[in-house]
């Protein structure tokens, strides 16, 4: 039985590659996103391990507000120069340094831009002369208050050599400086993890990056002779109290690198979300696969049956031939997910200037590899199985004609889980569900699909008939439109494959092109400022611009107000929110367009919104602990409506020097009344030309801008899910494919009776047309419909308006058309290639 | 063994074999069907070609039909030398000029009958004669089938709306390959009276490649092949003449070739 199941296996070589391309392409998703994830993360490992060999004991001030590595940087408490001395007398340590090292030293290049930073942060420290690992390579270290050093890929990235005067953005606005000395680490290499370094003497990087006379940021201990670094540690620790984190490098290096791992953990979520939606269409092939191959197999399984195999047998047959093609795919996809992941990863790494780790192949993505091959390809076997063991025997003496059995059955059943899908996806969306929310929709949106490709065939009839009928006017036309309408559960899960990824495109087309809309809706009506000053984030810090700009801008003629905005993560107590500061609340309030009375230093303004949530009122005290001050306690003094103010929490300009940013991140101006923008715009444009970070825009521009990043999600969406579709496609092609081979007679009569060879490509186009276009028909249809429902849910969260984006859903109607020409390329070559002769007699 | 040239005798011709030859395959493999056939087809006839199975009567067919093509020779349809013509003309050819009647009947199981019936006209883009279409549809009595898709007919009916397809374009020759072949003995005189009728009433050409005695003797003329070559005809034969010559000529054939 088992070598009859493996023959008739090679005997169908294609069937066998195009199934198992499905799941080839699944598996190397899935295999491919551990391997990426596997591999930067020991590149991570590597680099703070690097980072921290040269430190036997590390001491910081715990910080005040502990952010994790998704919220942003954390902001190390200030160290007062009297930790230093005080730890330099515990015994058992040789050495103690302190050490300014924070991010935010943007350095401006010979071009006169900052310098970006796709990942790794820019440091910016006290020069602590050459150690083990650092190595000056030409000049010395910033001796004077006016010199700089910088590492070697800082120069080389800044175009820079040793006696050129750089520009560097800190906590302060520009200052310029004389770069005295360049180093490198050992190893020749240019730093540690693409990190950009710039070290100035101590008072200047206390002042510059901390904002901290007298202060350090941590300090490194070094263990005297024949004292471990874990004795150390606990005796400093042990002096110096629970105020202060004290610990080994090792420690570090292991602490650094989980909280990345965190990050990469997170990323690695998002793609084996998206390899298990293409799984998921993957499935809808083989079951296909494997229900045409059982229908063609009818004879021999009959056959077999006839000469007393059991139903047990045939079953197991189908299933082996599915745990072999399983088995394949699974090796071949795990051999191309390494190379789709080393690919991605050395991406990564030339990105952000990191020297990757080598690629190997970790324990998980075998494993994955193997589970989700063989699951998925036995799942989609099963019922095809089923089907292959309730083949009567006598089939193997009848001419087969497979009567079609009715659709009622299935619709029924259809019917009933499209209706759980939405059912549950409904709760997930319109209930308060929490924690499970995003299971519930996750788990509806999965169980409508299902259900809609059950529906699918009922649907089709009526569906192709009329899509066909556009193509109906010529002879080719007409038979493929008859021939896509021949086997409506195979035509329907081919289509059903091609809207899974259509319908999440559409979907998420609906929900940002909504967002974006309600975005330039609400910013039309609120946004009264005519510029806008903002910038690009690039890297993990936002960037900022120098205040003195919005004073300046502010005395311009024809300036009404300008108004600048600080942001930070703080505390109230206890409890982490993200705050607004500005200088004084009336003149925001006059460039926002509306009116609000000044704070005093002790007073803050909530939002409704927010006052509601955590029921606040006025008059009530709350105590706010900024990253970098003490606590203080605020009087709630006003609550204002939703969006009449920028933010949710608004602090006093007494607050900014806390926080970890001490620079505003955007500005409003308002004009006088009449007075043009392009009158204003240069000038103010001119004034930051010290602060290259950011720009100012007319305020039309700058809402383009920010909608723009919906495009952008959009884009990234239709990447991710692009491999979905594609593996829809080759379902595409592979249904063809079998169509042809099944119909092999039929196409020789038919060229027999003078079907030309262009003709006969026509048809099987056509065919693909239909299909792939009803696909995507069903596919924009629930996409919009599931779009919708989740838009209308998010109403709360400022989605005002539905839009349907009829362009883009008439794109992907016409992207779909355009992949049947394409998934009929080779069939059709095929089918016009076929020998007449050979085809006629063919049975 | 001698071989014998099939001539018409002296009408026009509808089809026309010159020296023929067909070889399959290469080295220890290599079959030779025909062996330097030459036979014409009447105009108006309705000609058999006979021969026991391995003796390239059905090659010959399919080299005057177009559907294969001849190593050495030629083969006409009408004035048109076919063994010259690329795969565009010959489909224009067959879809013109060339009607096809199959043992598998060969009807697409998506169309109707009428469909199916008029598929090689609306493939050619033309129109079917509304008398024509009637005369044809009343003859092979398939008016209250016409709505029904193949798989709802029986064999008879199934070859008989082949018969009318090949029909209907009222096409220089058609070439019939075991029409009877698949179906019982009853379904099968319907059939060949019909094409023997088409024949004599209609003036069709009609060759038939068949292996079946009785099938043969519908015909006017029935040329004998065995181990491809011609080797006899008979003119207005009747099934015990035909079963004569047959077993005549079983003695004289190459019993390795059968």
């Amino acid at each position: 039985m088992l070598r009859a199941t493996l023959k008739s296996l090679l005997a169908r070589k294609l069937r066998l590659v195009l199934s198992g391309l499905a799941v080839v392409l699944g598996v190397m998703f899935v295999s491919g996103s551990f391997v990426v994830t596997d591999t930067l993360n020991r590149t991570f490992d590597s680099i703070f391990a690097d980072a921290f060999s040269a430190t036997d004991v590390s001491v910081r001030a715990k910080p005040k507000i502990e952010v994790s590595e998704l919220d942003g940087e954390e902001v190390a408490a200030p160290l007062p120069a009297a930790t230093v001395d005080k730890i330099k007398t515990i015994s058992g340590v040789r050495s103690a340094t302190g050490r300014v090292d924070a991010d935010g030293a943007r350095v401006i290049g010979s071009d006169g831009k900052v310098l970006t930073s796709m990942g790794p942060p820019r440091l910016g420290g006290n020069w602590t002369g050459a150690d083990g690992l650092m190595e000056l390579r030409e000049g010395r270290g910033p001796t004077a208050d006016t010199e700089i050093a910088v590492n070697a890929n800082t120069a080389e990235l800044a175009g820079l050599k040793v006696g050129d005067r750089v520009g560097v953005l800190t906590l302060e606005p520009k200052h310029e400086f004389t770069l005295v000395g360049i180093w490198g680490y050992s190893g020749g290499r240019d730093s540690i993890g693409g990190v950009q370094e710039v070290a100035f003497t101590t008072p200047v990087a206390q002042k510059l990056m901390l904002g901290a006379p007298g202060s350090f940021t941590s300090v490194v201990v070094d263990a005297a002779d024949g004292v471990t670094p874990e004795q150390v540690r606990d005796r400093v620790a042990a002096a110096l109290g629970a105020d202060y984190e004290v610990r080994t490098g090792k420690q570090l290096a292991e602490e650094s690198a989980d909280s990345i791992q965190e990050g990469l953990a997170f990323f690695n979520q998002i793609l084996l979300g998206f390899a298990g939606v293409a799984l998921f269409v993957g499935i809808f092939l083989i079951l296909n696969t494997f229900s045409i191959i059982v229908a063609q197999r009818t004879k021999e399984l009959a056959l077999l049956r006839a000469m007393g195999a059991s139903r047990r047998q045939v079953i197991g047959s189908v299933l082996v031939e599915a745990v072999m093609i399983g088995l394949i795919a699974a090796v071949l996809g795990l051999a191309a997910g390494v190379g789709a992941g080393g690919g991605l990863a050395y991406l990564f790494g030339s990105f952000s200037d990191l020297t990757l780790a080598s690629i190997s192949v970790p324990l998980s993505a075998v494993i994955s590899a193997f589970v989700v091959g063989l699951v998925v390809t036995v799942i989609a076997a099963v019922l095809p199985a089923l089907r292959a063991s309730r083949i009567a025997p006598i089939a193997a003496m009848q001419e087969v004609s497979i009567p079609d059995r009715p659709l009622t059955r299935l619709s029924v059943a259809g019917g009933l889980v499209f209706s759980a899908g939405a059912a549950t996806l409904g709760v997930g969306l319109f209930a308060d569900a929490g924690d499970a929310t995003l299971w519930l929709i996750l788990g509806g949106v999965l169980v409508s699909f299902i259900g809609v490709a059950l529906l699918t065939p009922l649907i089709s009839k009526p569906v192709i008939g009329a899509l066909g009928r556009l193509f109906s006017w010529s002879v080719p036309g007409r038979l493929g439109r008859l021939n896509s309408g021949r086997n409506p559960r195979r035509t329907a899960i081919t289509a059903a494959a091609l809207m899974v990824g259509i319908a999440l495109v559409t979907g998420v087309t609906v929900i940002m092109d909504s967002a974006k809309s309600s975005l330039k809706a609400e910013a039309a009506e609120i946004l009264k400022a005519q510029i806008m000053i903002s910038g690009d984030q690039t890297g993990p810090r936002p960037p900022t611009y120098d205040p003195a700009v919005i004073d300046k801008t502010a005395a311009l003629p024809g300036v009404r107000a300008a108004a600048g905005l600080w942001n930070d993560m703080v505390t109230i107590d206890g409890e982490q929110q993200y705050v607004t500061a500005t200088k004084d609340l009336s003149t925001l309030a006059e460039a926002y367009g509306t009116t609000a009375t000044p704070l005093t230093a002790d007073q803050i303004a909530v939002s409704r919104p927010t006052a509601d949530e955590e029921h606040w009122q006025v008059g009530q005290q709350v105590t706010v602990q900024t990253a970098r001050g003490d606590p203080h306690k605020y009087t709630i003094a006003t609550i204002f409506a939703k969006d009449s103010l920028p933010g949710s929490v608004i602090l006093p300009s007494a607050a900014i020097s806390g926080f970890g940013l001490t620079q505003p991140l955007l500005g409003f101006v308002r004009l006088d009344d009449g007075v043009a923008i392009s009158s204003v715009l240069p000038q103010v444009k001119q004034l930051l030309a010290d602060s290259p970070e950011v720009s100012a825009t007319d305020a039309a521009t700058f809402v383009d801008q920010q909608a723009a990043q919906f495009d952008q999600i959009i884009t990234m969406i239709q990447i991710l899910l692009g491999l979905a579709i594609l593996i829809a496609v080759l379902g595409v092609v592979n249904t063809l494919a079998l169509s042809v081979l099944e119909r092999t007679r039929e196409l020789g009569l038919l060229r027999a009776v003078g079907l030309g060879r262009a003709q006969t490509m026509r048809m099987i186009t056509v065919e693909a047309v239909v299909i792939s276009v009803f696909g995507a028909l069903l596919g924009v249809a629930v996409g919009a419909g599931m779009g919708t429902a989740v838009a209308h849910a998010l109403a709360d969260d400022g989605i005002t308006e539905i839009v349907l984006p009829w362009a883009r859903m008439g794109t992907y109607l016409g992207l779909a058309a355009l992949v049947g020409v394409v998934a009929a390329v080779v069939p059709a070559i095929r089918a016009a290639r076929l020998n007449v002769l050979g085809a006629i007699a063919h049975d | 063994m001698t071989t014998v040239t099939a001539t018409n005798a002296g009408g026009p011709v509808a089809a026309r074999a010159d020296e023929i030859w067909k070889i399959y395959g290469t080295g220890e493999a290599r079959v030779t069907a025909l062996r330097g056939v030459s036979a014409e087809f009447g105009r108006g006839r309705f000609t058999a070609i006979m021969g026991p199975s391995g003796s390239g009567k059905s090659t010959l067919m399919h080299c005057l039909a177009g559907l294969d093509t001849v190593d050495k020779g030629t083969a006409h349809i009408g004035g048109t030398e076919i063994s010259k013509l690329g795969d565009k003309a010959l489909t224009r050819l067959r879809r013109d000029r060339i009607g096809f009647i199959f043992q598998q009947f060969n009807l697409l199981p998506t169309l109707s009958a009428a469909e199916n019936i008029r598929l090689p006209l609306a493939i050619a883009g033309r129109k079917a004669d509304p008398q024509w279409w009637d005369l044809v549809i009343d003859t092979v009595g398939l008016r209250d089938r016409l709505g029904h898709r193949p798989s709802q007919l029986s064999g008879g009916q199934q070859q008989r709306v082949a018969c009318a397809r090949a029909l209907m374009g009222r096409p220089d020759v058609i070439f019939a390959d075991e029409p009877t072949g698949n179906l019982d003995s009853r379904s099968g005189a319907e059939v060949l009276s019909f094409l023997r009728a088409s024949v004599r009433e209609h003036g069709q050409t009609i060759v038939m490649v068949t292996h079946d005695p009785v099938a043969a003797s519908y015909a006017d003329r029935v040329v004998f092949l065995a181990d491809g070559s011609i080797v006899d005809e008979l003119a207005d034969p009747t099934a015990e003449t035909v079963l004569d010559t047959m077993k005549r000529l079983d003695t004289h054939t190459d019993p390795v070739m059968l």
